[in-house]
Formats: C-alpha cells, structure tokens, sequence
C-alpha cells in the first residue's frame, strides 16, 4: 500500500508530503511511471500557473498517464483546477478529464485572490471523501481562478459567487481548498482518501 | 464565508523566539517550533516567523527551522526577515514557508517583487510595509524602522500591488508598541485601492482593536505578537468576542 505524490515543477510537494508524514501514511514522491503504476493512490498537488503547470506536466508525458489511470487521484489547488478541460488563466488547456472552464474571480467585486479560510455552502455527503463533513468546517484557499459548480461538485463554497470546493468524477477527486494547510479539517479530509484508497487495494 | 484571520507573529533570533514568551505547559518556551504548535492549537488562521538574525551563516539555521516547522504546523505560515534574493526565497518555500514577507530588499529593488512573483505565484508573495505618518503623508521606513526612505507608502503599497505582491503586511510604526490600537486611518487609506488582502500590524493592546481593524478599517487579517505573548489574551477568547461583533471567524474543529 503505497501513496504516490506527483512530481513536477508546479507541486508544492514538501507540504503534502509533510501532512502525509503526520498521518503516518507511507509514500513516494515520483515523476516515473513505472513507480505511479505500483502505488495504490495519487495525490497531485500543485500551486502557481496554470500555463507551464501543463507543459511541466507533458514533459514527461505525466498528462497521458493521469488522463489514463484508473487509480484514485486527488488534485489539491491547481492539481484540481488542472483536472477540467481548459482555463482562462493565460488561455491553457487542461487535462479534460472533467467537464468544465476556469474562471477568474471577478476583483472588482472583492479582492483577489481569494485567501483565507472559508466553509461549505453546500455538500455531498454520500461520497466517502467528504462524508465527514458538513458547512461548519473551515478549509484554507489560496486561488485567483476557480471551477463554475456543475454536476461533479461535491461541495460548493462561495466568495463573490459560489464555486466548486471539492470534486469527483469517477476515480478522480479534487479539493481547491489546500488539505494540507487546512489543520484538523485538511487532515480528516486527506484522511477519507486514504481510506478510501485503502478500501479499493485490500 | 471568508473568515478574518488572526495571525500571531513570532520573532526568530539564532533559531529561537524571543520576547518574554511565558506560556504554561511549554517545556521550552523558547522553541519556535512548540510554540507555533501551541498557538495552531489554540486557533491561530496563520503564523508570521520574523527573522531578527543578522549573519548569513546563521541564517541556514532559519531553513533548518522551516523544515522543522513545516512538518509539525498544519496551518500556513510565513517567513520575514533580511529577504534579500530569488534564490533565499526559494530555499525558504522549498523548505516548506507558504510565504514570504519582504520588505526592505524590495524598496531597494523593486523588481525582485516581479522576479519572485513570477517565478513562485503571487501567493507567497508579501510586501511588508512600514509607514510612519510624516507631515501630511505616511512614509516608507526599511532597515527595521530606521531609514526614512521618504517615499510616500501609498504609492509604494500601489506598486507593490501593480508589481506581483499577492498580499500587503502594512505596520503603522506610530502604532507599533504603543497598545492603544491599529492605525485605522492608514488602514482605510490602503483599502480604498487596494485589491489584495491587507494584515494589519501595529498597535494592537486589547480584543476591541482587533474588532475596530476588521470592522472600520477594513483589514482581511490581523496581525499582533503581545498581546499574545504578554497580556494572554486567549485567541479563542478573541474570537468569540469578534463573532459577538458579526465578524466571521473559523473555529479549529476539536476531535481529540
């Protein structure tokens, strides 16, 4: 049973990699196929630009195996935002895996980025990712762009208007919120995909 | 929604804080690590370390600490403090800081804001100011408060704004110290352009000021050291006391 951490250039890996350690989760931080082919879970960080966050990702051909995989991934930030078909963030592509367009929050309204800590407004409870959770936790944001809500959303969250907070798509998942900044709430959340993956390699 | 966030700052000299800390329960209260703990445990949004160190070797001491701090602490946390280069910036995030804070290094060159913003997101960019209100203006002081630049600070927070910085750290120096509140006027002064969210620093000596800076000044974050190492003020209390006011805070969830 073998976490594996993504490697490249956008991630900010210390930090999940950190959290995993307080959990006592075993895990591998690698940018080599074979190694992603033998762990159980992927967690697929990321921070900064969408734009070289995608040519990172291509450069070793990690967008092919993300996009074929039927592992349980988890995009934390950008990793999540990465997930959705395109971005108006420098007009990028995404991976495509799930259906969607990234928009930016509109800075007249309110500042941006939006940072800090901030709640549910709405959430799915029946999935094992966030069926611990309810709109009273609150989870730590970082990000100028966001997903509009649609039918993949698990949790909405709002600020300036209400947007995807955390997503599921098959075996993908994706939280905007940093887990691994999020104190007690991040920790329990990284913990349900940890037990979810732990069900699925048993 | 978005909660209001407060931030105790702690001062880091040759790895350890200093400023009479007097917590119960610490073994070693001077221990950045523990002490960071200890407030991420009572509440604290995000930590601010300050590093006071003056010499360069002793400053691989401050990344050994980050690593240190990085995998106890699961709240964001920023590092300041004689930021002077790409390179120092990288090594701090790459230890694991979310932020920097940057002051004095980006008054002399303005341009390591874009370099740094550019290279790493403006995210975990801060452009700590100190201003002074000077005649009919605030200035801009470096050098731990002890150079006027004259520059005027409201143009400065414009351009640091303009130039990447993804937050402003804005102390009042007339403020700092003295407990008898936040500088509301410089805080309304900075809100009334500024599209980035603004820590207010400096002056902070009771829960009512903390509730004035959110409230009449507008500050996303506060940002205080005394009143938290000195007057115990409990940042649970605080809270509380900021909700009672309509202010929204974030209650660290308790499942222990």
């Amino acid at each position: 049973m073998m976490i594996a951490i993504i490697n490249y250039e956008a991630g900010n890996l210390a930090s999940v990699s950190n959290a995993l350690k307080r959990l006592n989760e075993p895990h591998i931080i690698t940018n080599n196929p074979d190694e992603l082919n033998d762990s159980d879970g992927i967690i697929f960080p990321g921070v900064g630009h969408a734009e070289p966050a995608m040519a990172s990702l291509k450069k070793n051909s990690l967008d092919q195996w993300l996009k074929k995989t039927n592992k349980p991934v988890l995009g934390i930030c950008l990793g999540m935002q990465l997930l959705y078909e395109s971005s108006e963030e420098g007009d990028s592509e995404g991976l495509g895996i799930i259906p969607g367009r990234l928009r930016k929050f509109d800075s007249s309204k309110e500042k941006v980025p939006h940072m800090g800590w901030n709640t549910f407004t709405d959430v799915d409870d029946s999935h094992p990712l966030v069926s611990s959770f309810n709109t009273s936790e609150y989870f730590y944001y970082v990000h100028s762009y966001f997903a509009p809500v649609n039918k993949y959303t698990l949790a909405s969250c709002c600020y300036i208007q209400d947007f995807t907070a955390v997503v599921s798509k098959d075996n993908y998942m994706g939280a905007q919120f940093h887990p691994e900044k999020s104190g007690k709430a991040g920790a329990l959340l990284l913990q349900n995909f940890l037990s979810y993956v732990h069900s699925g390699s048993e | 929604m978005l909660a209001k966030r407060i931030i105790p700052c702690l001062d880091i000299k040759d790895g350890r804080t200093v400023k009479g800390v007097n917590f119960e329960g610490l073994r070693d209260a001077g221990d950045p690590v523990e002490l960071a703990k200890r407030y991420s445990d009572e509440g604290a949004d995000e930590l601010v370390f300050l590093d006071i160190t003056a010499t360069k070797e002793k400053r691989k001491t401050l990344v050994e600490l980050v690593k240190k701090i990085a995998l106890k602490i699961d709240i964001p946390f920023t590092v300041g403090g004689g930021i002077s280069s790409v390179e120092q910036i990288g090594d701090l995030l790459h230890a694991g800081a979310d932020k920097v804070s940057l002051n004095s290094a980006i008054v002399r060159n303005p341009e390591l804001i874009n370099k740094a913003s550019q290279q790493f997101g403006a995210q975990c960019i801060v452009a700590a100011v100190d201003a002074k209100q000077t005649g009919d203006q605030w200035n801009v002081y470096i050098s731990g408060g002890s150079i006027d630049t004259g520059k005027d600070a409201l143009e400065w927070i414009k351009e640091a704004e303009e130039r990447g910085a993804g937050e402003i750290l804005l102390t009042s120096m007339d403020k700092d110290g003295t407990k008898s509140g936040y500088d509301l006027d410089l805080l309304n002064a900075v809100n009334s352009f500024l599209t980035i969210p603004v820590i207010a620093s400096g002056g902070a000596g009771t829960k009512n000021h903390c509730i004035e800076a959110v409230k009449k000044g507008s500050a996303d974050a506060v940002l205080a050291a005394s009143i938290f190492h000195f007057q115990k003020i409990e940042i649970d209390e605080l809270k509380r006391s900021m909700e009672n006011e309509g202010i929204a805070v974030r209650h660290a969830v308790n499942n222990n």
